[in-house]
């Protein structure tokens, strides 16, 4: 079975941290970040970025469409 | 010349909104206008001009639906009497808003409220000052005659386009009721979508096309600022319909040491009363203000200081006499003479009150 | 295999929709309008319609939604989209007319206008947004809001003899012969994000067939003015929204009658 990786990109000032994403993620990729972003919001970033299978459910349900999602068959 | 008929002031309108070249009417039936709208489901204009007719389920639809159109560039009316204008007032004030062209017609019947369906000329206010929310203007035409109902569709729609602003026909039941001879306009066609863009294309939301931006039509500005701007810019066209576009008439005025002011169905009568005035031996004469906005200020003020007194004679309770007396200021007297509740006053009665509020007085 | 060699244009599988403004959206943290933007975005841009294509913003929190898609765009009073809606689509019968509305605006203020424009199955599509509540002036009961559910105005819970009930407009509407297509959906997961983008697909096309009226609730969130997390508002909606208004198609005339529908006669 092919293997698939991904990543996401996260847009952190666009994001409002609102953990939609962090939900949405099959892998339990996502966390918000501790750090705020210049508009005081706790952007998502990739806490297990090895995780990732690039299946964009993340950006989906991303109201503010601030992820971008790249995916590698191997 | 133009096509000789006799026809009723309502369906001069319809008549007359085919012919140049409108591409929609959006309405409701109201007493007493209804025949606008008869007139044109009756003219099927769809297969001769593809202009749309629509009967919508209230004037607030219609008013809007008027935005609607209007804001895609296209050159489309709508007609009502005093009620109905009430409930489209909210659309108008978003029309003027947002800057569109577009023309109304209003056939007044009395009021307030529910009224009567007699003629009135008790809307001059509500036409001339706004009627809605917020500081606006609507160029407003007072037509006298069916012939001037025909004419003023085409120059309220130039008026309303030169400008980008509402235009509003401002007449009663009298006139829209009363059948007389007229001239039609040839027809003008309707405008291509090619003329629309070329013509109107900066602003139009017809769809976003890869030649220009997209187009928003809105009233809605959240920044005060800009919001100052945007009522300054209004203003400005205010200003400039003030001096461009006065439209008015004299009557007998140039030896007269009285002066009748009416317009509408009201300057008919008094056109009477001049005569018969005058065969009493009173030099009187008659300013009729063709655009009641802008107001005809400086014709006034001049006759104002001619003659000895100045009698409105309207269809209210007194309401275009504010203006009349601002523009002639207080250096003559400046009275009013007005029936209500659809009463029409006879040209004997105007004569009688100009004896009795100036000559007597 | 690194980071940097994943994030790459060649391996790219999702981004923002190229028809989504650089406007950063004033929505809430959260909120299911953005969604429902993204989906609009991504509709008119597959289908190549931006240039024919003319947005009705609503009055409400989504007023400012002609901000956010570059599409021509008018901004209609409180409840009057549709009204203004019929105005675009009978003068201009070649181009794709949609109404954006909340609850306030298309179930109260505006009840009159949707229901006839859906009567006279104007071509036309609605997007509906239902989250119960009036989110623009601050949390105050909708026609939508569930009966105990808290608002500003209802700080005990709506009370049927007080308030009256939530009002199913959506299945009002289903009634009326003007529609071809009226669907219920929601965006609270990726599933029910991609069936609600082909429900928007299928009535944009409709509305492209001059089929009549498509109508497309989106049973929402306002998590703000539920006063929860983005995350909660969504399991508050699944119990409590969804039981009374159910999710899915409530009329599909492709499927069941076709020829039913009389076409706009302009």
């Amino acid at each position: 079975m092919a293997k698939v990786i991904g990543a996401v990109v996260v847009d952190n000032e666009e994001c409002k941290g609102c953990g939609l994403c962090v939900v949405a993620c099959p892998q339990d990729v996502l966390s918000q970040n501790k750090q705020v972003n210049s508009r005081g919001y706790h952007y998502s970033f990739m806490k297990t970025p090895e995780a990732c299978i690039g299946c964009s459910n993340c950006a989906t349900v991303c109201p503010d469409t601030c992820i971008t999602v790249y995916r590698v068959k191997l | 010349m133009g096509e000789l008929r006799l026809m009723k002031g309502n369906e001069v309108i319809a008549e007359a909104a085919i012919r140049c070249g409108c591409d929609g009417y959006f309405g409701y039936p109201i007493t007493p206008q209804s025949e606008v709208m008869e007139t044109l489901m009756d003219r099927e204009p769809w297969n001769e001009t593809g202009m749309v007719v629509l009967q919508a389920e209230s004037e607030i639809a219609s008013i809007h639906m008027v935005y609607g159109a209007a804001a895609s560039g296209k050159k489309v009316l709508t007609s009502s009497s005093s009620p109905g204008i009430s409930l489209m007032s909210e659309g108008i004030s978003y029309l003027a808003g947002a800057e569109l062209p577009c023309l109304i017609v209003n056939v007044q019947r009395g009021g307030p409220g529910l009224g009567t369906i007699q003629p009135s000329q008790a809307d001059y206010f509500q036409s001339t000052k706004g009627g809605g929310h917020g500081d606006y203007r609507l160029i407003v035409l007072a037509p006298s005659s069916v012939q001037e109902m025909n004419d003023f569709v085409e120059l309220g729609f130039q008026l309303a386009f030169k400008y980008r602003n509402p235009a509003l026909i401002l007449t009663d039941g009298v006139i829209g009721q009363m059948m007389e001879k007229v001239v039609l306009a040839d027809f003008i066609p309707r405008a291509t979508e090619e003329e629309i863009d070329q013509k109107r294309g900066s602003w139009v939301t017809n769809g976003r096309k890869p030649n220009r931006q997209r187009n928003i039509i809105t009233s809605l500005e959240m920044d005060s600022g800009r919001m100052e701007q945007n009522n300054l810019r209004l203003q400005a066209k205010y200003d400039r319909m003030e001096e461009e576009d006065v439209l008015f008439e004299e009557l007998q005025c140039e030896d007269a040491d009285y002066l009748l002011v009416a317009f509408g169905s009201s300057s008919r009568i008094c056109q009477k009363a001049v005569d018969q005035a005058r065969e009493k031996g009173i030099k009187v004469g008659l300013l009729r203000p063709i655009t009641l906005f802008p107001f005809p200020k400086k014709p006034i003020a001049a006759l104002a200081k001619r003659v000895k007194g100045i009698l409105v004679v309207e269809m209210n309770a007194g309401q275009m006499i504010e203006d009349v007396q601002l523009a002639a200021g207080n250096v003559l007297p400046v009275m009013h003479f007005g029936r209500m509740g659809g009463i029409i006053p006879s040209p004997g009665e105007v004569v009688d009150a100009l004896e009795q509020k100036l000559i007597g007085g | 295999m690194e980071l940097a060699d994943i994030i790459n244009p060649n391996n790219l599988v999702y981004e923002k929709p190229k028809l989504l403004t650089e406007n950063t959206m004033h929505y809430c943290p959260g909120c299911s309008h953005g969604v429902v933007h993204k989906l609009l975005a991504e509709v008119i841009e597959d289908l190549d319609i931006q240039e024919k294509t003319i947005g009705v913003s609503p009055v409400g929190c989504s007023v400012f939604a002609y901000n956010y898609i570059e599409i021509d765009w008018q901004e209609a009073a409180h409840g009057r989209a549709p009204a203004v809606a019929t105005g675009i689509a009978r003068t201009n019968p070649d181009k794709v007319v949609f109404t954006y509305q909340g609850d306030g605006d298309l179930a109260s203020i505006g009840t009159a206008e949707i229901l006839h424009a859906c009567n006279r199955g104007e071509n036309i599509v609605v997007i509906f947004i239902n989250n119960g509540i009036y989110g623009m002036t601050g949390g105050q009961m909708a026609p939508t809001t569930l009966l105990g559910q808290i608002t500003a105005t209802t700080p005990n819970g709506r009370d049927a003899g007080r308030n009256g009930y939530p009002l199913k407009i959506t299945e009002l509407i289903a009634q009326l012969p003007g529609t071809s297509y009226v669907t219920r959906q929601s965006v609270h997961t990726p599933a029910t994000i991609r069936r609600c983008k082909k429900a928007i697909t299928k009535a944009f096309q409709a509305a492209m067939d001059k089929k009549g009226t498509s109508f497309v609730e989106v049973v929402s969130t306002c998590n703000m003015n539920w006063k929860m997390t983005p995350v909660k508002a969504n399991e508050w909606m699944v119990e409590n929204m969804f039981p009374f208004y159910k999710p899915g198609d409530l009329k599909d005339s492709s499927k069941t009658d076709p020829e039913s529908y009389t076409p706009i006669k302009n």
